[in-house]
């Protein structure tokens, strides 16, 4: 996962198009990272990516709309079968994705907001601890991918994780592409030529859309729940106390889910 | 001593070719399985792993009846044993062979099971497992292969020998050790995080496997000339009734720990198993038989009369293991996995080929133990003769 210096200047100078452009979520760079790729330090030593979900600002739409986003660029098909489902982001309501706050008098307001699920990108991961091909690996920005390529398909992972961020491919994916019911479910599988699609017996989850990240691009969720409420996702470098993240974090109460297991999820939830 | 083996009786080869003709059952299963994927499993995304695992983790228990005899003899000099110590060797190495199947089974992508060689990960427990079952395998053949074949040349072992039957003891504790660590050390999995599953471990399966060899040796004793003798079957029941009671009395710590503290993740798992939660309540019957047979056992085993009778003792072995059968082989798998991390629950059945698969292995497991067996028996009659 390397990434070259002239890649790296690639990136660089995109995203510092995207930063005069004013966006402010933006905080994929900052200046001083150009002067580091310059004294050849590897990218990414300094980062450690996180987002931060504004509840307040959700809403069943805007949740739907990621996902459709989401699993559309990254060729995840819809397998018509909750016990097949394959999913990076989802929701679900306060009781169901923080079951250990369980509190019956809880704001109403609180108890009817959705949230979003994804993969946490633990800075402690127990999926990459438990993996016993390394198949499943965390880099040094902090990102948890899955080598699709080397996974035997034993599922510990999928046990190790407590947060339910895995999915499995229990049988083909490419098989909506022949099968008349899925088929007209998945009109346009695999939706995105540039994003392999993954083959039965692999796991599979959110990568924080690493491959968006190396363009200097936001994750795709994050960009459209932003089109739909400016803020409603945020997301950026937590090893930078002057990125956004940092900030809203500064300034808001936020919680995580299951903090005390010692993952160190990077998903916050603004309540 | 290879030869033994195909000379036998019609019943010797009615049985093999009815073993045989499950596994061709099985096997065509197995390659719907390979076409089509584990979605012809009962298996989900929130119950990832199944009746697979849940065998496998089972038969890891059965295993103990290598130790279980080799202990005693070669660690106590207990001379009685070493009549028996080859059945259960042999039983051991039937048993870890339908654990290597079970997991086999179970790859979504089992081409690739050379990675974990390709790649050796030392943080990954399930590495150490490769490692433990395969050495305890091969510790197996070796001992119990070379102690049969200096038997029937009426010579005694190599020290060699000897040594790997000493190496091997130690080792068969780290197979129930380190499979109770693929569960007991995963954060969310509050049936599982538990220091005291690799202790539960141990003494389920220092029950679970004697009971089967008692079992087997009982019938060894009705279908050959070889008996393996009242001394030796009345101390594995004696080794049977103490795992057993240990067993219990640790499943009873968890039920303490977890109901005292009434800590809602800790109950939950057992409130779904023995009560039902929120009307899904399939494992409710099966835990309480288990339960049942649990107390069965114990009566007939630690009451002397009942278990120095060898039909009250029949009873008692076929009642632990259908209820370490169900704690292993079912219930620790299924209330791992419930309820989820949304604290939801999704239920799991095996489906019908699932199902057959697992019922392969085992006839698989029983060839592996038919053939061992009729070699060793054929060279002790031959010794006796």
């Amino acid at each position: 996962m390397a990434v070259d210096r002239r890649e790296f200047l690639k990136i660089a100078g995109a995203s510092a198009v995207l930063a005069l452009g004013g966006k402010e979520v933006v905080d994929i760079l900052v200046p001083g990272e150009v002067e580091a790729s310059m004294k050849d330090l590897p990218i990414g030593q300094e980062k450690r990516w996180a987002m931060v979900v504004d509840t307040t600002k959700m809403d069943d739409n805007l949740i739907k709309r990621c996902q459709e986003v989401c699993h559309h660029i990254h060729n995840v098909p819809d397998l018509d079968s909750p016990k097949e489902e394959i999913k990076w982001i989802w929701e679900d309501d306060y009781e169901h994705t923080f079951p250990e706050q369980e509190n019956e008098y809880v704001a109403e307001k609180i108890e009817k907001r959705v949230f979003p699920l994804l993969c946490n990108q633990c800075t402690n991961p127990p999926c990459c601890r438990v993996c016993p091909t390394q198949a499943t690996w965390q880099r040094e920005d902090g990102i948890v991918l899955i080598d699709e390529h080397r996974c035997i398909g034993c599922r510990f992972c999928m046990a190790a994780c407590p947060y339910g961020s895995r999915s499995f491919n229990w049988g083909d994916p490419r098989r909506v592409m022949e099968d008349d019911q899925l088929k007209k479910l998945n009109p346009d599988f695999p939706a995105n030529p540039d994003y392999p699609t993954r083959t039965k017996g692999v796991v599979e989850k959110c990568t924080f859309c690493e491959e968006r990240l190396a363009e200097g691009k936001l994750p795709a969720c994050v960009e459209t729940a932003n089109k739909i409420k400016k803020g409603a996702l945020i997301f950026g470098d937590l090893a930078d106390p002057q990125s956004e993240v940092r900030k809203v974090l500064r300034e808001r109460y936020s919680i995580r889910r299951k903090p005390e297991l010692g993952t160190g999820p990077n998903v916050y939830y603004i309540i | 001593m290879l030869e033994a083996a195909f000379k036998g009786s019609k019943k010797y080869w009615s049985w093999l070719i009815f073993l045989l003709a499950i596994i061709g059952v099985a096997f065509a299963c197995y390659l719907y399985q390979f076409q089509e994927g584990l979605r012809i499993t009962g298996m989900s995304r929130d119950v990832s792993w199944g009746f697979y695992i849940a065998q496998f983790t089972y038969l890891v228990g059965v295993a103990a009846s290598g130790v279980m005899v080799a202990l005693p003899y070669y660690i106590h000099d207990y001379k009685a044993f070493g009549r028996i110590t080859v059945l259960g060797e042999f039983l051991a190495i039937a048993a870890v062979t339908m654990c290597l199947l079970f997991i086999f089974v179970d790859l979504g992508n089992p081409v690739r099971i050379m990675n974990v060689i390709m790649y050796p990960t030392p943080h990954s427990i399930l590495f150490w497992d490769m490692i433990v079952l395969n050495g305890y395998l091969i510790l197996n053949i070796l001992v119990g292969w070379n102690v049969l074949s200096a038997e029937s040349k009426g010579i005694h072992y190599a020290k060699w020998v000897k040594v790997l039957a000493y190496v091997s003891i130690p080792w068969a504790f780290s197979i129930h050790t380190v499979t109770a660590f693929l569960y007991a050390g995963l954060p969310g999995r509050h049936f599982w995080l538990s220091a005291i599953m690799a202790a539960r471990f141990l003494s389920s399966a220092f029950c679970s496997g004697p009971a089967l060899l008692i079992l087997i040796c009982l019938v060894v004793r009705k279908v050959s000339k070889f008996d393996p003798g009242k001394e030796q079957i009345r101390t594995l029941a004696g080794i049977v009734a103490y795992a057993m009671l240990i067993n219990v009395f640790f499943y009873l710590l968890e039920l303490f720990t977890v109901f005292y503290s009434q800590i809602p993740e800790g109950m939950h798992p057992y409130i779904f198993l023995f009560k039902g939660l929120e009307g899904h309540g399939r494992m409710v019957p099966w835990m309480w038989i288990a339960t049942f047979f649990a107390a069965l056992s114990l009566i007939l085993l630690v009451v002397p009369v009942t278990r120095r009778n060898e039909e009250t003792l029949v009873v008692a072995c076929v009642s632990v293991i259908i209820a370490t059968w169900i704690d292993k082989g079912l219930s620790l798998l299924i209330g791992g996995f419930t309820p989820n991390p949304f604290n939801r629950i999704t239920d799991y059945w095996p489906t019908k080929p699932e199902f057959m698969i697992a019922l392969g292995v085992y006839a698989v497991g029983a060839l592996v133990l038919t053939v061992l067996f009729k070699i060793a028996i054929a060279v002790k009659e031959e010794v006796r003769a």
